[in-house]
């Protein structure tokens, strides 16, 4: 049995790593990770976990020391945040290229420049496209249960590939909140010790990582992409699995009172919780809106995206990551690539809110349902996006 | 796995006739890397891990579905050769401890250029020499990037055209002198750190041997002649090795615990201009150049003679 308590996420998820008894973990210090790869350093100091922590001189080394055990056969973790995930940037397709089960936590954080070390989606968004299985978490429960899966997803031969859990720097991150951290003996159950499906031994001497010439490195790309896309079926497998034992459900998009609405609101991550809000005091005053919230970001749940808008006017996109000279957020613009096809479509209204730890109030979320309204009624035009809480 | 050949013509007693680098890869003509990587293999054996850094020795071995190690081997990158054996090691120790890999000793070796090590791999070096991770990092150095197509790196020594340090006009060539890495490496305290050739097997063999049975972090700097980058005939590169060694312009030595030790000196240096005249990347000096890369050469091999000197008066 699992027990109840107050806990800081960030020490809530080195508990998950604690708990899924990784065996190594290289990390280096970047706001807003700190937490997290602190309390695993005195985990192991304290003899509480029996791991290796390489406490490496870069990110980019952490990530590449995570590669290195992972090819040994080690379960392995690492932690990082914006400029340190970018530093990592080429070493994480060579981790799912060489399909790696490296599990890796960010706490969310924005790029530079100007420097911030507060929250938004655009480190991650930056590495949307390197092959890696992407989790987003809204609280403490997500972030310490996705670690737990993460591990099993990663690990499963069917699967093969790396896992990164997303959680919104400080907002997230640091934060104390009512969990539930589970048994060692349920996790265990749940979470067998790695099997690795190709590891460097002796005895079966092979060679891991070669030069790939153009005969082959489309089919090699092929066989990645069909991997990440199937993964899909075992993610789905696993968390009912989770269901089953732990009670807690887990889908690739979450929906709150989407029942009959007319327009939903789409974020991913822990603003949802203000949302949550904003939607309730809305449908007091008789609006029909709901929320959607993207757990699965990677490889993106098309089907389940279509299901949760079917039959909505509008939907207001909401991203914490302005794509330069682009189309605004990168999840408004893949809900609308993922609709474009289909034959009846709500209207999609991008925002973008909260870059760099700006707070999205839910005013903000008002503002955000007024605005989607207000263009539905002029007949779904308007610009691209609109940027929400700007001073001008 | 290639199939294993064995060749009992290799002093059997003295060597082991396992070749765990296979004949038949990609190297060029009197690869001096190839070389040198196959007698390090005869050292290691078996029990042997390597991580390899991008560059020549890895495209030459590599090319899938073909493979010319028969020792397990990954490739990650090129900066971050340091930094995966890093891994690999922690990994291993902590599987031992659970009872989940082979309980025998197991030499984890990490395997790059002189540009993965002196340039961009430098940083991932430093930090697991200093972490003390149980490993052996080998530079076989061809002082450039010789994959890419010759350019000039920080060990390219003084006077040398390449395609990015041509000479001309108005440059000799490269007008930095050669990166000291072996030194480098000496600073951070490690228990073991040698300069070797292939063109001295059993000095080579025998720091290998030493290098892997060293508990901690060890360094092996192997000076790789290269026909192709430094324009020498390929039957010579044997011969080009021992002329660096007998003109001092690499000597050969080890550092142990900090004391330095030189293993092959010459009662009589060979001038410079006998190493220098064999090879394209350096036809265009003319003497002042070749005077002044005499100094330094004389400068250096006098430092390290005094400072063996003074490190022998310590074990007094």
């Amino acid at each position: 049995m699992g027990i109840r308590t107050g806990m800081e996420v960030s020490i809530a998820i080195s508990e998950a790593v604690k708990l899924s008894r990784a065996e190594v973990i290289a990390a280096y210090p970047i706001t807003p990770q700190t937490h997290i790869v602190e309390e695993l350093a005195r985990m192991v100091a304290d003899g509480e976990l029996d791991a290796k922590f390489i406490m490496v001189e870069s990110e980019h080394s952490a990530m590449s020391a995570c590669i290195g055990a992972a090819a040994a056969g080690a379960r392995s973790f690492t932690a990082t945040a914006a400029q340190g995930l970018a530093l990592m940037h080429e070493m994480l397709y060579i981790a799912s290229g060489l399909r790696l089960p490296v599990v890796m936590a960010v706490a969310n954080r924005a790029m530079s420049a100007p420097l911030s070390i507060w929250g938004d989606h655009s480190d991650i968004m930056a590495e949307r496209d390197s092959g890696w299985i992407q989790l987003f978490a809204e609280t403490g429960q997500d972030a310490f249960d996705l670690t737990i899966q993460a591990f099993r997803i990663a690990e499963d031969e069917r699967v093969s590939l790396p896992v990164v859990v997303n959680i919104d720097g400080f907002t997230l991150s640091h934060v104390i909140e009512p969990l539930e951290i589970e048994s060692q003996e349920d996790v265990d159950r749940f979470l067998p010790p790695f099997k690795p499906v190709i590891q460097l031994d002796p005895d079966k001497p092979i060679s891991i990582g070669p030069v790939g010439f153009p005969e082959i490195y489309t089919e090699i790309k092929k066989q990645q992409n069909v991997a990440l896309v199937e993964s899909y079926k075992v993610i789905r497998e696993i968390w009912n699995e989770f269901r089953d034992m732990f009670g807690r459900e887990y889908h690739p998009v979450e929906s709150y009172r989407t029942e009959d609405a007319e327009i939903l609101i789409h974020i991913a991550g822990s603003t949802a919780g203000t949302a949550r809000i904003a939607v309730d005091m809305l449908r007091e005053k008789g609006e029909k809106v709901g929320l959607i919230r993207t757990r699965l970001w990677r490889p993106y749940p098309f089907e389940d995206m279509k299901k949760a808008v079917a039959g909505v006017k509008a939907v207001a996109a909401v991203d914490r990551c302005l794509s330069f000279g682009g189309q605004g957020g990168p999840m408004c613009s893949e809900l609308k690539s993922a609709m474009y096809n289909l034959e009846e479509k709500p209207f999609i209204a991008g925002f973008i809110a909260g870059l760099g730890g700006r707070d999205i109030t839910i005013e903000d979320f008002f503002t955000i349902v007024k605005e989607t309204k207000k263009m539905l009624e002029e007949g779904g035009g308007g610009e691209e996006y609109r940027m929400i809480g700007v001073r001008e | 796995m290639p199939q294993e050949k064995q060749h009992p013509g290799f002093i059997p007693r003295l060597i082991s006739p396992r070749e765990l680098f296979a004949e038949g890869n990609r190297g060029c003509q009197g690869c001096g890397e190839a070389l040198a990587i196959r007698q390090i293999l005869k050292a290691a054996g078996p029990d042997t891990i390597v991580c390899s850094a991008t560059g020549c020795v890895e495209i030459i071995s590599s090319p899938y579905p073909e493979t010319a190690w028969r020792v397990p081997w990954i490739h990650v990158a090129f900066e971050n050769a340091a930094a995966v054996a890093s891994g690999v090691e922690a990994a291993i120790k902590i599987l031992k401890k659970r009872g989940r890999y082979h309980d025998r000793k197991i030499n984890i070796i990490a395997l790059a250029g002189d540009g993965g090590t002196a340039d961009i791999g430098l940083q991932a070096l430093s930090g697991a020499f200093e972490r003390r991770h149980d490993f052996t990092y080998i530079c076989t150095d061809n002082e450039a990037y010789m994959n890419t197509g010759i350019q000039r790196s920080s060990a390219t020594p003084y006077g040398a055209s390449t395609t990015t340090s041509p000479a001309g006009k108005e440059s000799i060539g490269q007008t930095t002198p050669k990166k000291d890495m072996p030194m480098i490496a000496a600073a951070h305290d490690i228990p073991y750190v040698a300069t070797c050739c292939p063109s001295y097997p059993m000095d080579l063999l025998a720091k290998a041997a030493k290098a892997f049975n060293t508990e901690g972090p060890s360094y092996l700097h192997v000076l790789s002649p290269c026909p192709t980058g430094w324009r020498h005939e390929s039957h010579l590169t044997v011969e080009i090795g021992r002329l660096a060694v007998e003109t001092g312009v690499f000597p050969l030595y080890e550092i142990i615990e900090g004391r330095l030790k030189m293993n092959v000196v010459m009662e009589k240096r060979k001038p410079v201009k006998e190493y220098l005249k064999h090879q394209g990347r350096f036809r265009h000096l003319g003497p002042d150049e070749i005077e002044e890369i005499q100094r330094i050469v004389d400068e250096k091999y006098v430092r390290l003679l005094r400072r063996a000197e003074f490190d022998r008066s310590l074990e007094r």
